[in-house]
């Protein structure tokens, strides 16, 4: 009686509350469960540095809004390159790498994995595998390489896809011997693909050369840091005009008269 | 009140072991079949679907994507290339025209397991265990969405076991196996029908398209039943059979709810043979008292 005459006058109904209370408790799991893969999700976010993604990837974080794990791209690589990542692996459980040390990308020219992609997580504008940008080789190894230490290797170089282009040679003198050249391997990072023929191929036991993911490769420029003579061509002109030359610095024997003498 | 720990004892009894397995056996071998069209390839290269049931392409022309997929892609603020659109609108269109969750019953892989800890459940008499909301799989798939929106990622894809399971199978990984044991055990001895009939986003999905499938069960011989129970018994979705099995002359026959999976276990179990398979529209109802045992035996 009590809760019928409760109902007519407002006030504690208990329908009314058990339905609030399911649909708060709904709303806790529902977060739970939301904030659970969120978590997931942005645990498997970051690419650690010796895996690779196919070529024309996009960007980390667009690749996890865009790949499905169908693993099409895995099964028309012709090189059995790309795998998928099993727990642990590093990559996003189920999601299309490859290892350089193992097996390089061998840049084929119709790029098939590309092709297979039913989602763009590998961007079909991508159609000259010259453009692919899958990491960025660095010679991590200067100490140990063979060509740094005055020996002619030249392995990575040879092996490039792009050679002369993505690695070259740059000649020093060497001051071991003060007779020979050292034939440094320089990698140019506006053309390197990251393919990672040139880690598959050092000779080493422990390779000098590495291909890491470009988020790891290089840097960005800073937005707010204005290079003068960028901005002049981009101007026209000088962006203040009747700049005040300073009067060079002549060179000169370094000079102490400034440091106060000590008194003894 | 489902207590039989055997329903379909009966069923066997009366109309031999293959009339009373009939539709389940059916099932299994659509379930493996499609497996073996993804399982062909890297097992004999014999390819005919490549991918998994996430996006494959069959034969070099046919694309097929997951729809949920392709919603939890486009909810992380992706769009997809046309390839895998058309994919999802195909799986889409086929789902929306033969019932939704027929999905769930005759090509989920995780179907199998999630059977076989329900029948488990039975022998062992565990009983009901933890009683779900209704709508707490509706929570689930927004919470999926969500998840997807805030992260940018397809959040679901990094637990769904559906696609974990086939693609451990076909690309040789093992963590999908752990994550079909935890459904497994969940099933068993946590909630029955837990995973299907109350947290799976992709049936809960599949569940919202199951409203104008063709494909449906048909309780033509209500006329016959005798309530021993052995439909519900069997039953992942329970609930879908009293509207069917037990309205008035003026009623449908038809299991129309969208829960119902169209397993066709009902059935197979039924002693009277109530249930067929037919079609949305076949409102036809048997009107005569149950057979007696020899006119049975001359039907089967």
């Amino acid at each position: 009686m009590a809760i019928s005459s409760s109902k007519n006058g407002g006030g504690f109904d208990p329908k009314r509350r058990r339905a609030l209370k399911e649909i708060a408790a709904s709303c806790v799991g529902a977060v739970a469960i939301t904030t659970f893969l969120a978590g997931l999700g942005s645990l498997s976010r970051p690419l650690p540095a010796a895996t690779l993604r196919p070529p024309g990837a996009l960007g980390e974080r667009e690749f996890q809004s865009a790949c499905v794990r169908c693993g099409l791209c895995v099964r028309d690589c012709p090189y059995k390159t790309l795998r998928l990542a099993e727990a642990g692996d590093g990559p996003a459980i189920g999601t299309p790498y490859f290892l350089a040390r193992e097996v390089p990308c061998e840049m084929c020219d119709d790029i098939p994995c590309v092709k297979a992609c039913p989602t763009g997580a590998l961007d079909h504008a991508l159609v000259d595998i010259d453009k692919a940008r899958m990491g960025q080789a660095i010679l991590t190894g200067r100490e140990t390489c063979l060509n740094m230490q005055g020996l002619r290797c030249d392995v990575c170089y040879r092996v490039c896809p792009l050679i002369d282009k993505a690695i070259t040679l740059q000649v020093t003198h060497n001051a071991r011997t003060s007779r020979h050249a050292i034939f440094e391997p320089v990698v140019h990072a506006d053309a390197c693909t990251g393919c990672g023929k040139c880690e598959k191929a050092c000779v080493l036991d422990e390779t000098a050369i590495r291909v890491v993911p470009l988020a790891l490769a290089r840097g960005a420029h800073d937005i707010h840091y204005r290079r003068g003579w960028i901005e002049k061509n981009k101007a026209g002109k000088e962006l203040v005009p009747g700049i005040v030359d300073l009067p060079d610095r002549m060179p000169a024997p370094p000079t102490l008269s400034t440091i106060p003498k000590v008194p003894q | 009140m489902t207590g039989n720990r055997n329903p379909g004892a009966d069923a066997r009894a009366q109309h031999g072991l293959w009339r009373a397995s009939f539709w389940l056996i059916m099932r299994r071998v659509v379930q493996l079949s499609f497996f073996l069209l993804f399982a062909s390839g890297p097992w004999l290269v014999i390819w005919i679907a490549k991918g998994t049931l996430a996006s494959s392409m069959t034969l070099g022309v046919l694309p097929l994507t997951d729809p949920l997929i392709v919603a939890q892609s486009l909810a992380a603020r992706h769009v997809p290339e046309t390839l895998a659109l058309i994919g999802a609108a195909i799986v889409l269109g086929a789902y929306l025209l033969i019932g939704g969750r027929v999905y769930c019953s005759w090509v989920c892989p995780i179907n199998p397991v999630t059977d076989l800890a329900a029948w488990l459940r039975r022998r062992l008499d565990i009983g009901k265990g933890w009683v779900m909301k209704k709508q707490t799989r509706y929570w689930v798939l927004g919470a999926v969405l969500a998840a997807s929106a805030i992260t940018g990622t397809i959040a679901f894809e990094l637990v769904n076991p559906i696609t974990t399971l086939y693609r451990n199978l076909l690309f040789g990984l093992s963590w999908g196996l752990s994550l079909v044991a935890m459904i497994f055990l969940f099933d068993l001895f946590v909630a029955r029908d837990g995973w299907c009939g109350h947290i799976c986003p992709v049936g809960t999905f599949y569940g919202l398209i199951n409203t104008h499938g063709l494909l449906r069960v048909s309780a033509r011989g209500r006329a016959r039943c005798d309530d021993c129970m052995d439909c519900y018994g069997v039953c992942p979705e329970m609930h879908v059979i009293s509207p069917a099995l037990k309205g008035k002359d003026d009623q449908s026959p038809i299991i129309s709810s969208r829960d119902c999976t169209a397993c066709g276990r009902c059935i197979d179990v039924c002693p009277e043979r109530v249930f067929a398979f037919t079609h949305r529209f076949d409102e036809r109802v048997d009107l005569q008292a149950p057979p007696a045992e020899n006119e049975l035996q001359n039907v089967a």
